[in-house]
C-alpha cells in the first residue's frame, strides 16, 4: 500500500524549516553572550535570562500578565461553559444568533474591538485598570471556551443523561455527576486556549495598559519600539515553552476524552 | 436500545416542557448579556461616531471617497491579503498532504504546524526581525558566503510583511485543506495511478478537484484574517506598508474618533461582505469552527 506521493519531501522539509527556522532562532538569539543580534552566537550564556529574572519591569508586567489571564480563565471558562450547555439545546433560529454573538470576536479584526471598548471603558475612568484588560479579553476568550466545550458535548452520547433521568436522578444531579465529569476534558481544554489567548494579547493591551496596567506583551512591543537586545528573546523563549507545556496538557487531556468516549460507549 | 434513543422526552419525566424551553435560555444568558454589554455595545457605540458627528449625516463615509491616504491603505491591504493567501496556498497545501499521507513523520508535521500557531504573533514578528535584519541572520550568511558585499534591505519592506504574515498564517491554511484532504478515498488516487495515471496527472484530475472545500475554507479564513493585521505590518513593514488597522490606530492616537469609527466601519464590512458572499461554498461551514483552532 505505497501513498502516492506528489510534492516530493524535500519541498515539503523546506516549508516545515520556514515554520519552525524563526522560533529556533529566537531559541539561539536567548543564549547568546553578545549584546547585540548576532547569530550564530559568539558564546553561550545565560545573562539575558538573568537580566530578565532580575529587572522588575520586566517581572512585574509578567506576573500581571499571569493575573489576568487567570481571571480571563475564570471568567471566560465560567459563562462560556453554562452558553455551550445551553446553545446545543437552543431552538434553531435562537441558536443561530445566539452563536454568531458568541463567535463573533474570531472574525471581527481586533482593533475594531480594542478601540470599540477603549471608547467605551475610558468614560468609565477603567483605562490602565487590569480590570478592564479581564473584561475585553474574555469577549476575545469566549469562542475558544464555548467550541471546546461545543464539540465534547457532541461526543457525548445522550444515552448517558437519560439513563441518569430515567433511573431518578434530579437534573442538577445528573449535571453534577453525569454530564460534568464527561465534558471535563472540553472545559479544561477550553480554560487552557483562553488562558493563551490572554496571556498574548497585545492589541487590547496597546489601548486599555494605560501606565497602570503594562502586560508582558505590551512591555515587549515598548522594548522592540526602543532598544533590542536579547533580553526580548529569553522573554520570547519562556514564553514559548511556557505555551508548549500548556498546550502539552491540552493534548493529554484531549487524548483523555476519546478514551473516555470509547470506554462508555 | 435504539428505541430508548428515540424517545428522550419519555425518559425524561423530571424536566417539564415549560424548563426544557427556559433552561437552556438561563444558560446562554448570562454570556449574551455580558458579550452585548461588553463587546457589542462598546463597539456599536464607537462605530455611531462615524455617523453622528458633528450631526447625524454620512459626510464622513462621502470624505472617504476622495481621500487618498484612505484609498491607498485600502488597496495595500487588500493587495498584502491577496499575496499572503496566495503564498499560504502554495505553502500550505504541500504540508497539508503530507500530513495525511504520511503515517510516521505525521505526528512530527503536526507539532512543527502547531507551535508557531500557538506562539504569540509578537514573539514571531520578532523573529523575523531577527532573520531579516541588517545585521541578520540572513544578511551575515550571505555576506560571509560572498554573495553579497553590502547587506540588503529586508526588514522594513513589503516583502517581509508577506513573509511574516504567511508564517503567521500558513497554519489555518494548511488545516482546513488537510482535513479535506482526509476525507478522500485514498483507494480514488490508488485506482488512477493503478490504472496508469502518472503521478502529476492523478493529483491534477484526482485529488485537487476533491480537495477544492478545503481550499477555499483556508483561503477565505486566511484572506479575512489577514484584513485586520496590525502588530506584524507595525514590526516588518517599512513607513509605507500601512494596513487599515494601522490608520485605525493611528487616528485614535490622533483623537480622530469619526474619522477611526468610519475606517473600522469599512473594514468590518469588507471582513463581512466576503464571508457572507462566501458561506454557500462548500467547506465555509467547518472553516469557522478551524479557526477556533
Amino acid at each position: 500500500m505505497k501513498a502516492v506521493r506528489f510534492f516530493p519531501s524535500s519541498l515539503v522539509g523546506l516549508i516545515l524549516l520556514f515554520l519552525a527556522f524563526p522560533i529556533v532562532v529566537v531559541f539561539a538569539v536567548s543564549f547568546s553572550s553578545a549584546n547585540y543580534l548576532t547569530f550564530p552566537p559568539p558564546a553561550l550564556s545565560l545573562k539575558w535570562y538573568r537580566v530578565y529574572f532580575s529587572a522588575e519591569n520586566w517581572l512585574a508586567p509578567t506576573w500581571l500578565s499571569i493575573w489576568v489571564a487567570a481571571c480571563t480563565v475564570v471568567l471566560s471558562t465560567f459563562l462560556g461553559t453554562l452558553a455551550a450547555l445551553g446553545i446545543a439545546r437552543l431552538p434553531r433560529p435562537l441558536k443561530i444568533l445566539v452563536s454568531g454573538l458568541v463567535l463573533s470576536p474570531l472574525i471581527v479584526p481586533v482593533i475594531v474591538v480594542s478601540i470599540g471598548v477603549y471608547y467605551a471603558f475610558s468614560k468609565y475612568g477603567l483605562v490602565g485598570k487590569p480590570i478592564a484588560l479581564v473584561l475585553a479579553h474574555t469577549s476575545l476568550a469566549v469562542p475558544f471556551v464555548v467550541t471546546s466545550v461545543t464539540a465534547t458535548l457532541a461526543g457525548l452520547d445522550p444515552r448517558l443523561e437519560q439513563a441518569a433521568l430515567s433511573l431518578g436522578a434530579t437534573p442538577r444531579g445528573t449535571f453534577f455527576q453525569v454530564t460534568l465529569p464527561l465534558i471535563r476534558p472540553g472545559v479544561l481544554v477550553g480554560a487552557l486556549f483562553a488562558f493563551i489567548t490572554s496571556f498574548d494579547e497585545l492589541i487590547v493591551a496597546l489601548f486599555l495598559s494605560g501606565q497602570g496596567a503594562v502586560t508582558l506583551p505590551r512591555r515587549m512591543w515598548e522594548d522592540l519600539r526602543y532598544a533590542i537586545d536579547p533580553t526580548i528573546a529569553a522573554v520570547s523563549t519562556l514564553t514559548i515553552v511556557f505555551t508548549a507545556v500548556l498546550l502539552g496538557i491540552a493534548h493529554v487531556l484531549r487524548k483523555r476524552a476519546e478514551q473516555n468516549r470509547t470506554m462508555a460507549s | 436500545m435504539s428505541e430508548l434513543a428515540q424517545s428522550p422526552g419519555r425518559l425524561a419525566p423530571a424536566l417539564s416542557m415549560d424548563s426544557r424551553r427556559i433552561v437552556p435560555i438561563l444558560l446562554v444568558a448570562p454570556l449574551v448579556i455580558y458579550m452585548v454589554v461588553l463587546y457589542a455595545l462598546p463597539v456599536a457605540s464607537m462605530l455611531l461616531r462615524s455617523v453622528d458627528e458633528p450631526t447625524w449625516s454620512l459626510d464622513h463615509y462621502r470624505d472617504l471617497m476622495s481621500d487618498t491616504v484612505f484609498f491607498n491603505t485600502l488597496v495595500n491591504t487588500l493587495y498584502t491579503a491577496v499575496i499572503v493567501t496566495f503564498g499560504s496556498l502554495v505553502l500550505g497545501y504541500p504540508v497539508a498532504l503530507a500530513l495525511v499521507r504520511t503515517k510516521k513523520m505525521a505526528p512530527v508535521i503536526l507539532v512543527i504546524v502547531l507551535l508557531p500557531f500557538w506562539t504569540s504573533v509578537l514573539v514571531r514578528s520578532y523573529a523575523w526581525m531577527v532573520l531579516l535584519g541588517r545585521h541578520g541572520l540572513i544578511n551575515e550568511a550571505l555576506l560571509s558566503s560572498g554573495l553579497i558585499e553590502r547587506p540588503l534591505r529586508l526588514l522594513n519592506t513589503p516583502l517581509a510583511v508577506y513573509i511574516g504574515m504567511i508564517h503567521i498564517l500558513l497554519p489555518y491554511m494548511i488545516l482546513p485543506v488537510a482535513n479535506a484532504l482526509r476525507q478522500i478515498d485514498p483507494s480514488l488516487a490508488r485506482a488512477a495511478s493503478g490504472l496508469g495515471s502518472p503521478p502529476w496527472k492523478t493529483f491534477l484530475q484526482v485529488t485537487l478537484p476533491l480537495s477544492v472545500p478545503g481550499v477555499a475554507a483556508g483561503a477565505l479564513l486566511v484572506f479575512v484574517l489577514s484584513l485586520g493585521f496590525y502588530i506584524t505590518p507595525a514590526m516588518l513593514g517599512g513607513p509605507r506598508d500601512i494596513t487599515l488597522s494601522m490608520l485605525i490606530a493611528n487616528q485614535v492616537d490622533q483623537l480622530n474618533w469619526a474619522y477611526a469609527a468610519c475606517l473600522s466601519a469599512v473594514l468590518l464590512a469588507t471582513a463581512l461582505i466576503i464571508i457572507v458572499a462566501c458561506r454557500r461554498l462548500p467547506g465555509i461551514g467547518n472553516a469557522f469552527k478551524m479557526s477556533a483552532r
